[in-house]
């Protein structure tokens, strides 16, 4: 069963094709991770799938029915698809608790929220949350003045307390120390199975420590896909990364 | 715990901020007007007409000021065509005062007396029930929040941001401007309205009108900020603040930042127009110049120089910049633009958060002083050993 399926999806920019039928599907519960050099698409594909960019051809199907290409991005959210930026994305002015609350699911139309209140449940929710991405004792910090790697784990905070069905996350762990690495690591093996993540990053260690199916993207399109060691053996990934 | 929606709506306002209410409604709606009615003009305790109507026309800017407040400081809109929502709530209850000058026009004709010099012989459609304060009041209430609202969908829905949202709603007002000059309008033209004589009958000059309006004008500005206030502490103005910070992280989140947006626009436009509406009977008069963009640039100023997203910091930029504007035209007159461009660029370079922002930070600075000064005091025992 797949979640999420892209089919030959090509999106160009002034003649350029930044995807180049791109074609993907991501199991239910998997934990993908995707690599490839700058410029190979990986954030133009998470455009695509949020809505942000359009496909000029090509099938984006959610949950194997739902085709997102003509939706919103605030449409597309609430289908269950989360997104983590590459820079951490937060609101700085607001504290650290109310960027959870903001980010919760719950009704997000605008006549709601001119009267919305939190109920003890949705406080505990919080609260939860809080204590995931241990944040406890900052909770009425003002989340501009967190650390870059707090800041980090608030965004994916952010994306949790939305419940998504699909988290999409871009660099998760740039700018972290290595513990709060391996922690995120943890986090996120923790939650493949209930919920179904791509992660878009670098860094080759971490990968290996997230352990799933790798796909190597380069200028558009699929270049490989399988487990790391078989990935990183290809002639094809070897020459894209060292040759030229 | 559920509190009702009331006591919520109430309590968003703090207690320090009832209490500058308490004194702010006590002088507004008890004391002044007792010393402009009840105290002989020989006295120095009697509070002039001039006065009265300086401080009731500055209540008004300052309710169009923390209006523009909830737009700028909190969602990051920075409009430049606010002038003419305030001008149309204005030239909509103008239009009721035109009617209620009846024959005592100079030409002692039924219509207004720009239309008798049009040679018109009766009124033009969109002056139907012009007569009715009730009409004007549904106009007030209505047509510049209406006007925003179209205004504002068409902008949003565009995803027009920044710069090009302030030069769009600049060309607006200025588009309205021109169009309020032609005397085929219907509107009086570069004229305007003026000359009213009464207000349901009663003299527009009579001394307890003007206390009326004066009254009426406080009791609008406190409204405003009650209302604000809530808006702003509500969960639907954590998410302005959002949109303002930080807007696509806002939409992945699953809002529809353009509804959020629109509504804030929306109600900022028509609480501009109640502020118009009340100005006009309290100067006499209404032309298309209040349309004019320089207007709605000095909008933007007095929230500057109060404070951005502070909503009283608006209030007290309207109060400062609108008295050294009656003094210096009086007493310097060539120098008020000067100033005021002065004012500006002082404000940007050395106050980015306005007067308000001094007062935080002086409180800050002295908290920081207690915080080390205890800290101290411990230590010298200590040493003393």
């Amino acid at each position: 069963m797949s979640i999420l399926l892209l089919h030959e999806v090509t999106v160009s920019f002034d003649g350029f094709r930044a995807l180049n039928s791109l074609s993907l599907d991501i199991a239910v519960g998997e934990l993908r991770c995707i690599i490839g050099p700058n410029g190979a698409g990986k954030t133009t594909m998470m455009d695509v799938i949020t809505g942000k960019t359009r496909a000029d051809r090509g099938k984006v199907m959610f949950d194997q029915t739902i085709d997102v290409r003509r939706m919103t991005e605030a449409d597309i959210a609430h289908l269950g698809i989360g997104r983590k930026f590459q820079k951490p994305t937060i609101f700085e002015n607001l504290t650290v608790f109310e960027n959870l609350e903001l980010a919760m699911k719950m009704d997000k139309r605008a006549r709601v929220s001119m009267f919305a209140w939190l109920d003890d449940s949705e406080r505990d929710r919080v609260s939860d949350t809080l204590k995931q991405i241990r944040l406890d004792h900052q909770a009425e910090r003002q989340a501009g003045l967190l650390s870059h790697g707090q800041k980090q784990w608030l965004e994916i905070g952010m994306l949790l307390i939305q419940d998504p069905r699909l988290l999409l996350l871009d660099e998760p762990v740039a700018g972290m120390t290595d513990d709060e690495t391996a922690r995120t690591g943890e986090l996120f093996k923790s939650l493949a199975g209930k919920h179904s993540l791509v992660v878009v990053e670098h860094d080759m260690a971490f990968i290996e420590q997230l352990g799933g199916k790798v796909t190597v993207l380069h200028e558009g399109s699929v270049l490989a896909e399988g487990d790391l060691a078989t990935v990183q053996n290809d002639a094809r990934v070897i020459e894209v990364y060292l040759g030229r | 715990m559920r509190r009702p929606f009331i006591v919520r709506f109430f309590s968003a306002t703090p207690k320090a901020g009832w209490q500058a209410l308490a004194i702010f409604t006590t002088f507004a709606l008890l004391v002044v007007p007792l010393l402009h009615l009840a105290v002989p003009e020989t006295s120095v305790f009697h509070v002039s007409s001039y006065a009265i109507t300086l401080i009731g026309k500055i209540m008004c800017f300052a309710i169009v000021g923390v209006a523009m407040d909830l737009i700028w400081g909190y969602a990051g809109i920075l409009s430049l065509g606010h002038g003419l929502f305030f001008a149309l709530g204005g030239y909509a209850f103008g239009m009721y005062l035109m009617r209620q000058i009846g024959r005592d026009g100079s030409y002692q004709s039924d219509l207004p007396d720009f239309m008798v010099f049009l040679d018109w012989k009766q009124l033009p459609w969109y002056w139907t029930g012009s007569d009715s304060i009730w009409w004007a009041a549904v106009l007030v209430l209505t047509v510049p929040a209406l006007v925003a609202l179209v205004f504002g969908f068409f902008a949003f829905r565009s995803r027009i941001k920044g710069v090009y949202f302030s030069i769009i709603t600049q060309a607006m007002t200025f588009a309205a401007m021109l169009y309020f000059f032609r005397n085929e309008t219907g509107f009086g033209g570069n004229n305007g309205f003026t000359d009213f004589k009464r207000i349901a009958g009663y003299s527009i000059t009579s001394p307890e009108m003007r206390v009326t309006l004066f009254a009426l004008s406080a009791a609008m500005l406190m409204a405003t900020l009650v209302l604000c206030r809530y808006v702003v502490s509500s969960k639907f103005g954590r998410v302005l603040m959002a949109i303002r910070d930080a807007e696509s992280r806002v939409m992945f989140l699953g809002y529809n930042p353009l509804h959020y947006k629109l509504a804030a626009w929306t109600l900022s436009a028509f609480l501009c127009g109640i502020a118009g509406a009340l100005y006009v009977p309290q100067v006499g008069i209404i032309n298309p110049g209040e349309m004019s963009p320089a207007n709605s640039i000095e909008i933007a100023i007095w929230v500057a120089v109060g404070g951005r997203a502070t909503l009283v910091g608006p209030v007290i930029g309207a109060f400062i910049v609108n008295l050294s504007k009656s003094f210096f035209t009086q007493a310097f007159p060539e120098y008020w633009l000067f100033f005021l461009g002065a004012l500006f660029v002082g404000v940007t370079l050395w106050l980015p958060q306005g007067v308000v922002g001094l007062w935080s930070q002086w409180r800050e600075k002295r908290a920081n002083a207690l915080a080390i000064a205890p800290a101290d005091a411990a230590v010298e025992p200590g040493a003393a050993k």
